[in-house]
């Protein structure tokens, strides 16, 4: 009994640690953000591992997602919904959860392990101390870019995933089911609306801060040697996941009770 | 044989380290775990002076360096470094006094996606000011300082041992400083070139009046470029004195140190 007490307590002291020295790495980044333009090129380079390298993982996962969503939406409607709604709800269904919730978790993955398993070697092998004593802040060169550059693409990301899903399921619908490409469209369009599309992409913005906060923060404080670092690589993956998880539904409870509740 | 603790520790007492040159630190004390790796050290380094720091594997000698320039914080004491206290300083001043340093790891801790000549010319890029060319220029002079010509394009891991280390060397004089930390710069080199990096460092103390800090296990590389000699044990600077003082000295820690002695007061695991 004792154990367990003292297991919960040591494991919420670490974690209350861990939130504090994780807020006081956001504000670090943020305290950087002035230099942007310093760094624009480094910026850039991010970006381009982010979106341009998470590209054939994005389609391939995209594809089967709107294929899947497709054969499901259309099994659950069977008999109770008309088939003219089938357009309405997978693209209500990527917008709103799938497109970014789904890309936040296989991005998430990729680029929390490329952070988190860069940085943490370099922080192992000394690497950030040798660029503290060239007075290169890793905060300003490492960190700054990284999350700047996440932020930003997650959304632009998450709209490409989102088309190419929905006409991953326009075709399975057509293609494999009994539903005209008119009845689709119709359904398609006739719902429609803005803030669907807008819900997804700031939930998008979100997942972009805690995918890469989860990366940079586990991967700049990896102790020991390699098993130090595949540790600090594990951290930053499931921490992520399940944050973007945990987050999900807090945005969506504020987003549609809230903001965009009638 | 004299008991250990009654040999006095000696004396590094500064009236007013706010307004002394060089390095002062008074009481650092740093545990890892539970093991208190620095234990109110006291030491202090003139400018212009090198000081050889010895000291068995693990007793905190790379520590030490660490805490000169924060890379490390102390849990108590204080760092001054020409007459500023960087403990509490703040990140903007920190780097400052960080300009004045060079500093050589004991693993050379190269930038492994750079070439060897961005590694060396890095610092001085951002520190701005000079061409692309420039930048090279002085890297590739910095690279022959060090005894490497034709690595400028290669990659670290693409380097032997050595040429690692001495490219770390060459970063670390890149941008000139007045001070240099050197973790163990002739290990794993070969005697000839060994001895060209001491003619190196004392060609920097009198050329460029470079105050160093050198941690080495190398006694003979000890002997050639210290001015001072010190040595770290139980967390402390147990012993300083000057190169002629400390051949013959009759301390029995560094007595058995520089015979390289199995026997004797320290143990040997
Ligand atoms: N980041 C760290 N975390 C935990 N312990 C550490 C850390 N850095 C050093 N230590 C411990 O501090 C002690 C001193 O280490 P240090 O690297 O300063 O030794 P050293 O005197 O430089 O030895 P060597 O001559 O082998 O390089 C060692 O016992 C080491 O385990
Ligand atoms: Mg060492």
């Amino acid at each position: 009994m004792t154990n367990i007490l003292t297991g919960i307590g040591t494991f919420s002291l670490n974690a209350l640690q861990n939130a504090g020295r994780g807020s006081m790495l956001l504000l670090d980044i943020v305290m950087q953000m002035p230099q942007m333009w310093r760094m624009r090129k480094e910026i850039s380079n991010q970006m381009h591992i982010v979106a341009v390298g998470s590209m054939p993982l994005i389609i391939t996962t995209s594809i089967f997602v709107g294929a899947v969503t497709a054969v499901q939406a259309v099994y659950q409607m069977q008999a109770y919904v008309p088939m003219k709604f089938l357009g309405t709800v997978i693209s209500k269904s990527v917008f709103i959860e799938l497109g970014p919730v789904l890309v936040a978790l296989v991005v998430g993955g990729r680029l929390c392990a490329n952070y988190a398993a860069e940085l943490g070697t370099m922080k192992v092998t000394e690497q950030i101390d040798a660029l503290e004593m060239l007075a290169i802040d890793p905060m300003r060169h490492l960190a700054m870019p990284r999350f700047v550059a996440t932020f930003l693409m997650m959304p632009i990301i998450t709209i490409f995933a989102d088309a190419i899903a929905i006409f991953s399921g326009y075709l399975v619908s057509i293609g494999t089911m009994d539903v005209t490409a008119s009845t689709f469209k119709e359904g398609l369009l006739a719902f429609f609306e803005m803030k669907d599309l807008l819900s997804g992409l700031i939930k998008a913005f979100f997942f972009g801060a805690i995918i890469a906060m989860s990366g940079l923060f586990f991967g700049l404080n990896t102790r020991g040697g390699a098993e130090g670092v595949g540790n600090a690589t594990m951290m930053a993956v499931v921490g992520s996941c399940v944050s973007v998880l945990v987050a999900d539904y807090f945005l969506a409870t504020i987003l549609f009770q809230i903001i965009f509740g009638d | 044989m004299e008991r250990l603790h009654d040999i006095p520790l000696p004396d590094f007492s500064v009236d007013d380290p706010a307004s002394s040159d060089g390095i002062v630190l008074q009481g650092l004390t740093k545990t890892f775990q539970d093991r208190k790796v620095l234990d109110g050290l006291d030491f202090t380094i003139n400018r212009g002076e090198t000081v050889v720091i010895i000291g068995r594997s693990g007793e905190g000698k790379s520590v030490l360096l660490k805490h000169i320039v924060r890379l490390l914080t102390p849990e108590m004491g204080h760092v001054w470094i020409d007459g500023e206290e960087i403990t509490d300083m703040g990140k903007r001043n920190l780097f400052e006094v960080r300009k004045r340093f060079g500093m050589l790891f004991q693993g050379a801790a190269l930038f492994d996606s750079l070439t060897i000549c961005e590694n060396v010319g890095l610092g001085l890029k951002w520190q701005g000011g000079l061409s692309e060319e420039e930048i090279h220029e002085r890297a590739c002079t910095c690279l022959a300082q060090v005894g490497l010509s034709q690595v400028e394009d290669k990659l670290p891991s693409q380097l032997s041992g050595g040429m690692k280390k001495r490219a770390g060397l060459a970063r670390a004089i890149a941008m000139q400083p007045d001070y240099i930390l050197y973790d163990e710069p002739t290990t794993g080199l070969d005697p000839i070139t060994s001895d060209a990096i001491n003619d190196l460092i004392l060609q920097l103390q009198s050329e460029l009046n470079v105050t160093s800090i050198v941690v080495t296990h190398d006694m003979a590389s000890a002997f050639k470029v210290a001015d001072r000699l010190a040595m770290i044990s139980t967390g402390k600077i147990i012993y300083a004195a000057s190169v002629d003082e400390t051949r013959d000295t009759d301390h029995p820690m560094v007595r058995q140190f520089i015979d390289g002695s199995a026997q004797g007061p320290l143990d040997v695991f």
